[in-house]
Order: C-alpha cells, then sequence, then structure tokens
C-alpha cells in the first residue's frame, strides 16, 4: 500500500518536471523565430557608427520605425524630466518604449548587458554614471555611435570613437522645506548648526549613490580637500553624525513630502524637481547650491553592442541630442551637455535656462583616476565615518 | 496495521528481519519518489553555490583568496560583526519574547483571542522590506507622528540606529516565534503537568525538569529561524539606516549593484561566502542540541 503510493507520487512528480520542461521547450522556438526575423531586418543598423551610414536620419527614422520598440532600463520617470522624454519619442516615431526597473542602478545596467546578450529584452541604450561608461567600454560591451550633433559635445565630455558621450549633469545641491525649517542652510558650514539636529539627508548611502557620492566630494571641496582628496569630506560627515544632525533616511519624493528629510543633499536637478512637484501640495521646497562645495557631474549615454533594436537605439541617441531632446532635459532643471552650444546659436529655451539654480564660474570635473581612488577612500572610510 | 499487530508475537529475530526488508524497500521507492526535490534542489541551490564559490575565489581573472582576504577586514569586517550581534540579539530576544507570549495564548481561556494573536501573527510574520520601514519612520521617525506627539526627540529617541533596528526586527520576528512555538506548547500534554504535581512539584521544577528540556528542540529552532531572518534582512535596513548600522548584507548590495563601486562584485561573493559560513556555524550549533533533547518528542 505505501509503496504503491510512493509510485503514484513520483509519478506525479516526474509528469510534472517533464510537462514543464515541455513547457520551456515550446517557448523557446518562438524567441529564436523574433530574433532571427529582427536580426536580418537591422542588420546594417547594428554595425552604424552614424545616420549616414544608413543614408540620413530619415532612412533611420524608417529602420527604427520597422522595429517598431526600445528597451530603457534605469530611467526614473521623476528623474531629469525622463518621463516626459521617454512619451515624447514614444509619440513622436511611434516606437513602443519598454521600461525596465526605472530605480535601478548602472551596476545593474552593466549587468543586464553581459547576461542577456542575444536576447530579446536586452537593454538598447544606456544612461551611465561615468565611471561605468569608461570601464564599460574597455570591457567592449558597447556600440559606437556617432549623433549628429557629436561634434558640438565639449571635448573631454565624450569618447573619440563615439562608444560614449555625456548626456546631462548637475550640481550638488541642498534641498530645504522652508515651512519646516526657518532658515535654510546656504553652506555646507550651515549644515553643522545645532539647528538642523536629525534633518541633513542624502539621496542615499555613497557607496552605492552617485548623488550621495558627489555630495561627499562636493563636502571635500568645501572642507579643505579637493579632488586628489576626499577624506575632508568624510570627517565632515563624521562631524555631522556627531553633531546629531546626519539622517540616514534616504531622500525620496515621498520622505520629502511627509517630512522626514527636511534638508536633502541632492543633484539640482533633482531637488529643483521636487519644487515643482510639490507647490501644489504646501510644500515650499527651496534650491541653493552651496558656494562653498560645488561639484559637478554628468552622466553619459551608451549603446549596447548586443542592442535588440539597433536602429531604435539609434535614433533614441538623436532624439536624446537634438534641440527637442536636450531642452526636455533642461525642463527637467538638468543641464544637457550641449548647453554651452546651445546658448550661443539661441536654440536653448531661455525661460528653462532661467529657471535653473544659479551657480558662478564654470564647472570643474575630477579626471578618472581621481574618481576611482576617491571610491576606495570612500568604502574603506564611509562606514566608520557614520556609524554607531 | 493488521500485519505489525499479528506479526508482533513472533519471535524477536524474525520479526526485525522481517521490518528491517520492509524498510528498505520502502526506503528505495521513496527515493525515486524524491528524484524530482533533489533535481530541483540541486539546480536552485547548486547552481548558485558553484557560481558564488568561482567568483568568490577569482580576482583579476585568476585564481586567489583576495577576495576572502578583503571581505574579512576593515568595515567589511565590521559589517559582518554587526551582523551577527545584531541577528543573535534579535534572535534570543525574539525568542524569549514569542515564547512567552505564546504561552501566555495558548494557556487562555479566550478562543477569540488565540485565534486573534495566531492571524495576528500570521500576518505579521509576513510584513517586512520597505513597507515595514516605513511604518516605523512614519510613527517613530524624527518627524513621526509618536515622536512629535510625545516629543521623544528631546528624551534622545532615535530610531536610526543599533537598537532601533532591533526593535523593528523584533516586530516581525516575535511574531515568527509564536507561530512556531504555539504547537509545541500544544504539544506539553496536561498528564505531565498533573504527574509532576501529583508527585509534589512546584511549577519552577515542572518547566525547569520537564516543560524546558521538551520545548528546548523548538526553542532553539526558532532562534536559529529568527536568527537566519535578521542576518538576511535587507530592505528594511537599507531604508531606514542607511550605512548608520553597518550590515553585510548592505555592503554586498553596495559591492554588487551601485552607482558609485566598480570591480568589487567578486568581494560581494566572498561575503555571501562569509554568511554561508556563519549560518553553517549556527546550524552547527543546533543540529547536536536538537537530536539531544529531540528524543523528549517522540
Amino acid at each position: 500500500m505505501q509503496s504503491s503510493r510512493t509510485r503514484i507520487v513520483g509519478l506525479a512528480a516526474v509528469l510534472t518536471v517533464a510537462t514543464s520542461l515541455g513547457a520551456a521547450c515550446g517557448s523557446a522556438p518562438a524567441t529564436g523565430a523574433q530574433t532571427g526575423a529582427s536580426a536580418s531586418a537591422a542588420n546594417s543598423a547594428a554595425t552604424a557608427t552614424s545616420a549616414a551610414d544608413l543614408g540620413g536620419l530619415d532612412k533611420l527614422v524608417e529602420a527604427a520605425k520597422k522595429e517598431g520598440q526600445l528597451n530603457v532600463i534605469t530611467l526614473p520617470p521623476d528623474w531629469a524630466n525622463y518621463g516626459e522624454i521617454i512619451k515624447t519619442f514614444g509619440e513622436k516615431y511611434g516606437i513602443k518604449v519598454n521600461s525596465e526597473n526605472p530605480d535601478g542602478s548602472s551596476a545593474d545596467e552593466i549587468n543586464a548587458v553581459k547576461t542577456r546578450k542575444g536576447q530579446d529584452r536586452a537593454p538598447d541604450v544606456l544612461d551611465l554614471g561615468t565611471a561605468f561608461a569608461l570601464s564599460g567600454a574597455k570591457e567592449g560591451l558597447f556600440a559606437p555611435y556617432k549623433v549628429q550633433s557629436f561634434d558640438k559635445i565639449p571635448e573631454g565630455q565624450k569618447d573619440a570613437q563615439g562608444n560614449w558621450y555625456n548626456d546631462y549633469g548637475g550640481y550638488v545641491s541642498i534641498g530645504c522645506d522652508a515651512k519646516r525649517i526657518p532658515a535654510c542652510p546656504q553652506t555646507f558650514a550651515d549644515l553643522l548648526k545645532p539647528e538642523y539636529k536629525g534633518k541633513v539627508a542624502m539621496n542615499g548611502n555613497p557607496t552605492k549613490s552617485g548623488s550621495a557620492f558627489a555630495g561627499v566630494f562636493a563636502a571635500a571641496l568645501a572642507n579643505g580637500g579637493s579632488f586628489d582628496d576626499i577624506q575632508p569630506g568624510l570627517d565632515f560627515f563624521k562631524k555631522l553624525k556627531a553633531a546629531g544632525n546626519y539622517n540616514p533616511v534616504e531622500s525620496t519624493p515621498a520622505t520629502v513630502q511627509n517630512g522626514e528629510t527636511p534638508i536633502s543633499i541632492d543633484w539640482d536637478y533633482l531637488n529643483s524637481g521636487y519644487t515643482d512637484q510639490f507647490a501644489a501640495k504646501g510644500v515650499d521646497w527651496k534650491v541653493t547650491v552651496p558656494a562653498d562645495g560645488k561639484y559637478a557631474n554628468f552622466y553619459a549615454q551608451a549603446i549596447n553592442k548586443w542592442a535588440p533594436h539597433p536602429a531604435a537605439a539609434r535614433l533614441w541617441e538623436e532624439f536624446l541630442y537634438s534641440t527637442e531632446g536636450q531642452n526636455l532635459w533642461l525642463k527637467g532643471y538638468a543641464r544637457p551637455v550641449l548647453l554651452p552650444s546651445m546658448q550661443s546659436d539661441g536654440s536653448a529655451d531661455a525661460a528653462l535656462v532661467a529657471k535653473l539654480p544659479k551657480v558662478e564660474g564654470t564647472p570643474q570635473f575630477p579626471t578618472d583616476a581621481q574618481v576611482t581612488k576617491a571610491k576606495e577612500v570612500l568604502a574603506a572610510g564611509w562606514g566608520a565615518a557614520v556609524s554607531g | 496495521m493488521i500485519e505489525t499487530t499479528s506479526a508482533a508475537p513472533a519471535p524477536l529475530p524474525l520479526k526485525s528481519r522481517g521490518e528491517g526488508g520492509g524498510r528498505a524497500r520502502t526506503r528505495s521507492a521513496g527515493w525515486t519518489g524524491a528524484l524530482p526535490l533533489l533535481v530541483f534542489v540541486g539546480l536552485a541551490f547548486g547552481v548558485p553555490a558553484a557560481a558564488l564559490l568561482g567568483g568568490a575565489f577569482t580576482a583579476g581573472g585568476a585564481p586567489s583568496t583576495a577576495n576572502l582576504t578583503e571581505s574579512l577586514r576593515g568595515a567589511y569586517l565590521t559589517a559582518m560583526l554587526s551582523s551577527v550581534k545584531l541577528s543573535a540579539i534579535v534572535a534570543v530576544a525574539g525568542a524569549v519574547l514569542g515564547a512567552f507570549l505564546a504561552q501566555a495564548v495558548v494557556t487562555s481561556r479566550l478562543r477569540a483571542l488565540r485565534e486573534a494573536v495566531l492571524t495576528a501573527s500570521g500576518v505579521l510574520a509576513n510584513f517586512g522590506g520597505v513597507p515595514l520601514a516605513f511604518a516605523w519612520i512614519a510613527t517613530l521617525g524624527n518627524s513621526g507622528v509618536l515622536t512629535t506627539r510625545l516629543g521623544l526627540g528631546d528624551l534622545g529617541w532615535n530610531l536610526y540606529s543599533f537598537w532601533g533596528l532591533v526593535l523593528v526586527y523584533l516586530y516581525f520576528s516575535v511574531p515568527l516565534m509564536v507561530l512556531v512555538i504555539v504547537p509545541a506548547l500544544d504539544g506539553l500534554r496536561p498528564q505531565w503537568r498533573e504527574a509532576a504535581q501529583n508527585n509534589g512539584a512546584t511549577t519552577w521544577q515542572f518547566w525547569r525538569h520537564v516543560g524546558i528540556p521538551v520545548l528546548t528542540p523548538t526553542l532553539l529552532g526558532g532562534v536559529v529561524l529568527l536568527f537566519g531572518g535578521a542576518f538576511a534582512a535587507y530592505a528594511t535596513a537599507a531604508a531606514m539606516v542607511g550605512t548608520v548600522v553597518p550590515l553585510v548584507t548592505l555592503q554586498i548590495a553596495d559591492a554588487l549593484a551601485g552607482n558609485v563601486l566598480i570591480g568589487h562584485e567578486n568581494v560581494a561573493l566572498a561575503l555571501s561566502l562569509d554568511m554561508i559560513v556563519v549560518a553553517g556555524l549556527v546550524m552547527a550549533v543546533y543540529l547536536p542540541l536538537q537530536r539531544r533533547s529531540a528524543r523528549w518528542l517522540r
């Protein structure tokens, strides 16, 4: 009796496994066929290094429309106006944009490129921290492509072969809820005042979040450090923690709105975006770029070498670096990389430029080696600075 | 059943031989039945474990123990020790509190109370992650409802600390312990207590010599379970304390999936390996103790 029952259980289990295997096999040929079809149609697009290679922008649009889809990854809709950019692109060209993992990180993007070679759901285009763009290019993960306005991108903000180029950036800023904070801090030195006890937050932790890392770098510059020496930044946060002012909660629109993070060190475009978002909800969010710690940084665009929709990926880049695309970033308070040239030829939207937080002087950027060294110092010392 | 009763009076060697043969037969049949499970376990645990080992012992493309060395010093070591300390405190405190709560519920005459507590435990034991963190932040954070109403901030209250995190972890650990231990408490037969009382034992003596020894396997199992839960928890801590309380899971996330660190993936794998070793050590302490006291529950 007992053994026959086990036999039945075993049989049932074997059947289950067999059925699920069968189902898996059944779905496999379909995916294979799809990839094959799209690959043959867009063979030339996959190797094109400029729109001219395909016979001009019109031909690129045609090929992209034929593909009909674009996979983007880690583009939060409330980050630098990406929501509107995706919507405008989709409507303009009739291309369905599949947005994956909007809250992910640069490391997630690189992982997706590496692990999904040849799959339909691999990301087509990437928006990366500069360090990830550099290391990805070194590993040969990107398809070189030069957008039509490539020559206008300032030197030092693009790869000579077009493997990656900066897209938009901004300054580290201090956002402050003027309804809850009587006198908003204007500088890093201000943040140490006792009146800000438990109120100073960042957008994540600096060993993981790019904007928080920039916040530590800016604090270093404000406290006698340099691009070569981020340690004063760590010391500053140690002091901030000792004063009881450091608030470890990651600032998000939700924590800003309910007052848990009334002061937040973040990119100026994110903080400025909150101002609009919250005005209707009674939060008076003020944004300052601290004069004592000015630190600017840009993100970079790249095309996946194995993009499942190579033409759409290239069209997306052309769109982002068109006047329309650059002004859309500007609308999200980000400073697009073509802003200097657009200001000189008058194509930048002056009303939007006027709304950007005021900054004196031109931004300076640390070199790759300086950033790498700063990260090592940070990774080793950050926990010790703020824990306890 | 009938067969065994009829075989009982038969001579001893014969019986044992017969039983042994039967057991062997069922065991071999059982193995084939378990085969799909074993294949599943092999795939679901074996493949990641192999990948983890491979990665952890590779640095710069060559076999090396550099990742392991790195994972056991500096900030990573601090995080590991802090994780172990946090999990141990949560496990022991959660087990004790949960056991007392469960005993109160089991001995209560109110059927409705028992049902209510068990249902609530079932829900709360599964309440974790970011929603849990925000619930606590909204209630007891720096500008939380209770913090501002009761002026807790001026009294030195700070949710974003080691003990704040212990409190939040207990919030889901205690209900889990209740769920684990209630069946065991139900299994404590009233006759044992009556027998003890008839022989003049006090309540303390009953618990000291009967109750607690019988419950030990379940209590230990609960402690191990709570330890594992707290040791592996990530999302709640990430949303609530960031790096203020260094935890190994947070370090793994930073190294594996961030916008800042590049090339630390294999250190993250080495950290995972360290976690497996710690979990293995805890199990190694638990298993022999459990086996020793398990005979009471037969």
